[in-house]
């Protein structure tokens, strides 16, 4: 596979030359503008509109969990879902904040726990062995992706037993490795990185540092790790929300609500309306859910941010 | 990978009542398989004093459970043993929980001292042998202690494997101010005037429904218990499952046939968000449920105060008062714990003695007769049920429950199913009738296939 | 050496190169263990389990015995594995051309640089990825409401009587509807990436050659997606085959039209979780790995020949 990408790349694209680190302070503003200049003469108004209906698609369930978060319990049961009834944001967020003894608070941080050592984890040891099987050859190395694409066919789910009497005889349930162990693992990122690494380090340039003498690790560091940029942000994107939202995981690992991440906390607020005697806290849910989501846009945004200016790392190259 | 544990609800959250009634204790003890029990002695070889002793001592227990009540109850209890610490963790509702007591069993490892287990899945434990036999603790002697229902679903061969913790017989919990915009005057008494004011209600605003039904193990199989129907048959391990011929479950199809064909029934499925949204808005009208309701309806349908009552279920043949279970709970001890004394001195504590009370405080129904015939139970009013002593129709409704139905020892699958092979009914031209037979086949299969006997 | 391309094999000393070859065989693998070791943990182990159940059976009356490959052979006899199988295998025929034509065409859009506001757009479409499925789901089920929700307001709105999204006959599209909502953006970002790491190089020698949008979508563009489209390709038929979250959710609001073997993996679950059946579900998990895995391969077989 990985020869299929490098071939390809091969016939399609003039030989690269090799791109002397001293090029590559001067280039990217003038790279920046130079990139869409054939593309910019016109922009489109009917592409616009067309793009405009799949962005009302994407957003009006958004705007409905944004609307019912300002409602109270009882609002919600008497109004129109896509419009506003009474008021109620804030106090929605302050209950939600110190219901249960501001448990909420604390599965918050569980699922930044998680997702800092789990997602950041995962995204570094797809990385590593992405570019590894990118730009090495190895005995074995047809054999992984076999292996992987194998044991990610077979469904998760039914392996949730095992896995959680194996987790149980090393110790590890109801403890957060439980949940950060599994996470480290992203197939996925693994092959998004391989792909990236075929494509965005020449070869030219780590043919030249080994010339130089460098060690592999630290051609890895020094040279490739900044072309490898965009790939990385995306695999992490993807982790972190994976992570995030990782939900069926917890259920089967964890029994102790002190670690229970936000999917899991919501989902028994949630269970607590569809048991006798149990306190239904509709509006506590959906304004859970509406901050659960937040922080994922807001780092969203805030990673496009670093891929439009931070995108230059890749644009050395590409 | 996300699943959902609201789907769980489907099974349980209703929490099904299973009176694992009579038949085991009725039919002739097979000597045989007579209790695991540890210890070895058929009755009390634990005292009182014991159990004190172990109070005192104290020790750490850890107490799976999703019941609210239990909350207060385990700070009272520490409050008044200091020794003793409670870990009460919420391990997932019903399905949920049973699952992870059973990994945690097969595991070998972090089983809980005590765990809350619904009456219709107890059985499923009882088999495996999780739960610990608690006659060794002197639970025999409780007898009269709970009422026949409840007391008679923890009872097997003569050995005692949870206490109950609460009950459900079941009533019509109906929204007055909707029937009385319709014109019904007094709520239904027998099925066929239910189905009559369905009708009523439905052709006058199509948007109201008398009721809403998606098709619900629970409640099918509680009704089929009120019409006394006994389409289970449990002796050990040899089961039979019979609603084809069974003239209960006849009684039954006959009448939700003619509702389901005139879709007089919300297709709404209990518990979710469209529910409690149907019954705040008025267009769900009344539902046949547990004496567990009140609290639900208090806090999940708030708006309604002031407009809900309650009245007897209505009846399969006039004048009659039968009536049923649906949903309850116990607390068992795990065959598991290190600590079993200990464990079953907070069973004690929180079904029996202070904690019966103070769960009845708070909501809870009761499965103890101290608590069901108190004067105080009978006779406090709710304003959100306009000031109407609703306990007086719960507690008949308790003393009327038709004594002799079971559940199969695998409940919990069977349910689970229901909706594959009954649901077909309510979505297509299935009749109800054709539905029950396949549920029927299909549990047969599941029952053999485990290594059951199958008459 | 070999990945680092034959055809630009520099000359040197046989034995020198057999060296260097010995050396990085070594080092890839100091990249690539970390990853396997834990890989092997989380995945392999549970497998193996599961290979080693799926021989076995235990009743709840009788206790464990070794059956061989009889499991194998009731699953291949099981009408209600079939039934989901081809519920999936239909859902990937129609549901994964759909999204990822739709993220392709919005990946080359964004990346046209012919929008105004490229990156509202780019952020918008992505946004539903953040949501956990049962919040989307929660979301949907009020959408698809034919009573209280959307399908209902708009019934009485506008007096018709809309088809339920819920009933049987369409619930299968009513859940594709939610997969594609949840997975296009993210679908369209890994295309978009792959677009954004294309030579701009090649984009100014087409215009020095005077090719148009589409000639450059077609001769550069297009091209240059093929390694991600499979990508995407494969993890969407895996994706298709677990089918589970969607489902397992909806079936709270739609019990009828959502059976316990809807999906193959859903069936394995109610198997393991509702029914004990340890032995019979890890079969079907194996089964369905395979089929999967064949299916992979094959859409990376013909990736290749394409590319080649």
């Amino acid at each position: 596979m990985t020869s299929d990408t490098s071939g390809m790349s091969d016939t399609i694209r003039p030989a690269q030359p090799a791109r002397p680190a001293r090029l590559r302070g001067a280039t990217p503003p003038l790279r920046a503008k130079a990139r869409h200049a054939p593309h910019l003469r016109r922009r489109s108004v009917t592409l616009t509109a067309l793009m405009t209906l799949m962005v009302i698609y994407s957003l009006l369930p958004l705007a409905w969990l944004a609307i019912n978060a300002t409602k109270s319990q009882n609002g919600l049961f008497n109004s129109f879902g896509l419009w506003f009834k009474d008021f109620s944001f804030f106090s929605n967020i302050s209950d939600t904040f110190t219901y249960d003894h501001a448990i909420f608070t604390r599965w918050l941080l569980n699922t930044v726990l998680y997702v800092v050592v789990g997602a950041g984890g995962a995204t570094l040891l797809a990385t590593l062995a992405g570019y590894g099987l990118a730009k090495f050859d190895f005995p074995g190395k047809k054999a992984v992706f076999a292996i992987v694409i194998g044991a990610v066919a077979v469904p998760g789910t039914a392996l949730a037993v095992p896995t959680f009497l194996m987790f149980s005889k090393l110790g590890l349930t109801d403890t957060p490795w439980a949940i950060i162990i599994p996470s480290l693992i992203s197939p996925f990122g693994l092959y998004l990185m391989w792909t990236f690494s075929t494509d965005a380090v020449p070869k030219e340039m780590l043919e030249s540092a080994r010339v130089d003498g460098a060690g592999e690790f630290r051609t890895f560091f020094k040279v490739s790790l900044p072309l490898l940029g965009p790939g990385i942000v995306t695999v992490l994107l993807f982790n972190v929300v994976a992570t995030w939202n990782n939900y069926f995981l917890p259920l089967i690992m964890l029994k102790d609500p002190d670690w229970y991440p936000l999917t899991l906390g919501l989902n028994d607020w949630n269970m607590q309306a569809q048991t006798a005697g149990g306190d239904a806290v509709f509006n506590l849910v959906i304004t859970g859910s509406l901050v659960t989501i937040v922080p994922l846009i807001a780092a969203f945004l805030l990673l496009q941010r670093y891929w439009q200016s931070g995108l230059s790392a890749g644009s050395v190259k590409g | 990978m996300t699943i959902s544990r609201r789907r769980g609800v489907l099974l349980g959250a209703s929490a099904l009542a299973v009176a694992l009634a009579a038949t085991a204790c009725g039919s002739s003890s097979s000597s045989g398989k007579s209790s695991s029990s540890s210890g070895g002695a058929q009755s009390a070889t634990v005292s009182d004093a014991d159990l004190q002793a172990a109070l005192t001592a104290g020790g750490n227990l850890t107490v799976w459970a999703w019941e609210p009540t239990l909350k207060k109850v385990v700070a009272d209890f520490q409050t008044k043993y200091p020794n003793v610490h409670v870990n009460l963790v919420n391990a997932g509702t019903n399905k949920d929980e049973y699952t992870a007591l059973q990994n945690a069993v097969k595991a070998g490892k972090g089983v809980p001292d005590v765990a809350h287990i619904e009456y219709y899945a107890l059985p499923q434990f009882e088999l495996a042998k999780s739960v610990a036999n608690l006659t060794e603790f002197g639970a025999d002697k409780l007898d009269g202690t709970f009422t026949p229902g409840p007391w008679s679903a923890v009872k097997k061969d003569g050995g005692v494997y949870g206490l109950p913790m609460d009950s459900g017989p079941m009533a019509l919990f109906y929204n007055k101010t909707v029937f009385d915009k319709f014109g019904i005057t007094t709520p239904p008494a027998t099925w066929d005037e239910y189905i009559a004011d369905a009708k009523k209600i439905h052709d006058a605003d199509p948007s109201v429904f008398i009721s809403n039904d998606t098709g619900d193990p629970g409640l099918t199989t509680s009704l089929i218990w009120q019409a006394g129907g006994k389409p289970y048959t449990v002796d050990g391990t040899t089961v039979g499952v019979n609603f084809a011929s069974d003239p209960g479950t006849q009684k039954f199809t006959a009448a939700w046939q003619q509702l389901i064909d005139g879709k007089l029934l919300a297709p709404i499925t209990s518990w979710s968000d469209a529910w409690y949204q149907g019954m705040a808005s008025g267009k769900i009208a009344s539902l046949s449920i547990g004496a567990w309701m009140p609290s639900s309806l208090e806090s999940g349908v708030k708006g309604g105060s002031g407009q809900w009552r309650v009245a007897p279920l209505p009846q399969w043949t006039a004048g009659a008062k039968a009536s049923s279970e649906n949903g309850g709970s116990s607390l068992a001890v795990m065959q598991a714990s290190s600590n079993k004394k200990l464990a079953y001195a907070f069973l004690k504590y929180a079904t029996v003695d202070e904690g019966a009370q103070s769960r009845v405080d708070n909501g809870a129904f009761p499965a103890t007769t101290k608590q069901l015939n108190s004067p105080d139970f009978l006779n406090k009013t709710d304003a959100y049920f306009g000031d109407q002593k609703i306990n007086q129709v719960l507690a008949d409704s308790a003393a009327a429950v038709t004594p002799g139905w079971s559940y199969l020892p695998f409940q919990v699958y069977a349910n689970s199913i229901f909706n594959d092979t009954v649901g077909k009914a309510y979505v297509s031209g299935t009749k109800l009738s054709d539905g029950l037979k396949a549920w029927q086949d299909a549990s047969i299969k599941y029952g053999k296939d485990q290594g059951f006997t199958v008459k | 050496m070999a990945s680092l391309s034959a055809d630009h094999a520099r000359p040197g000393p046989p034995a020198a190169r057999a060296r260097r070859k010995t050396r990085r065989s070594l080092v890839g693998w100091k990249f690539v263990s970390p990853f396997m070791a834990l890989f092997a943990l989380v995945f392999l182990a549970p497998i193996g389990y599961s290979i080693y159940l799926s021989l076995y059976k235990t009743r709840l009356i009788g206790g464990t015995q070794f059956v061989g490959a009889q499991n194998y052979t009731e699953a291949f006899q099981d009408s209600q594995f079939w039934s989901g199988f081809g519920r999936v295998a239909l859902f990937l025929m129609v549901q994964v051309p759909i999204m990822l034509g739709l993220a392709l065409l919005l990946a080359l859009a964004i990346d046209s640089g012919r929008l105004y506001g490229a990156a509202f757009f780019r952020i918008s479409v992505f946004l539903p990825y953040a949501v956990p499925a049962v919040v989307a789901t929660l979301m949907w089920g009020f959408m698809y409401g034919t009573r209280f929700g959307l399908i209902g307001n708009l019934d009485k709105a506008f007096g018709v009587t809309l088809p339920d999204p819920l009933s049987p006959d369409l619930i299968l599209a009513s859940i594709g509807n939610i997969v594609t909502w949840q997975w296009v953006g993210y679908n369209m970002l890994i295309l978009y990436s792959a677009l954004r790491v294309v030579n701009p190089s090649l984009y100014e020698a087409a215009a020095i050659e005077g090719a148009g949008q589409f000639r450059i979508i077609w001769a550069i563009k297009l091209p240059a997606l093929r390694g991600a489209l499979m990508i995407a390709t494969i993890f969407s038929v895996i994706g298709s085959f677990q089918l589970f979250n969607e489902p397992s959710i909806l079936k709270h609001l739609a019990p009828n039209a959502i059976t316990t073997y809807f999906t193959p993996n859903y069936y394995a679950y109610s198997l393991s979780f509702d029914g004990q059946q340890f032995n019979y579900s890890a079969t079907v998990a194996i089964v369905m790995g395979v089929a999967t895995m064949i299916v992979a391969y094959a859409v990376q077989l013909r990736g290749m020949r394409k590319a080649g």
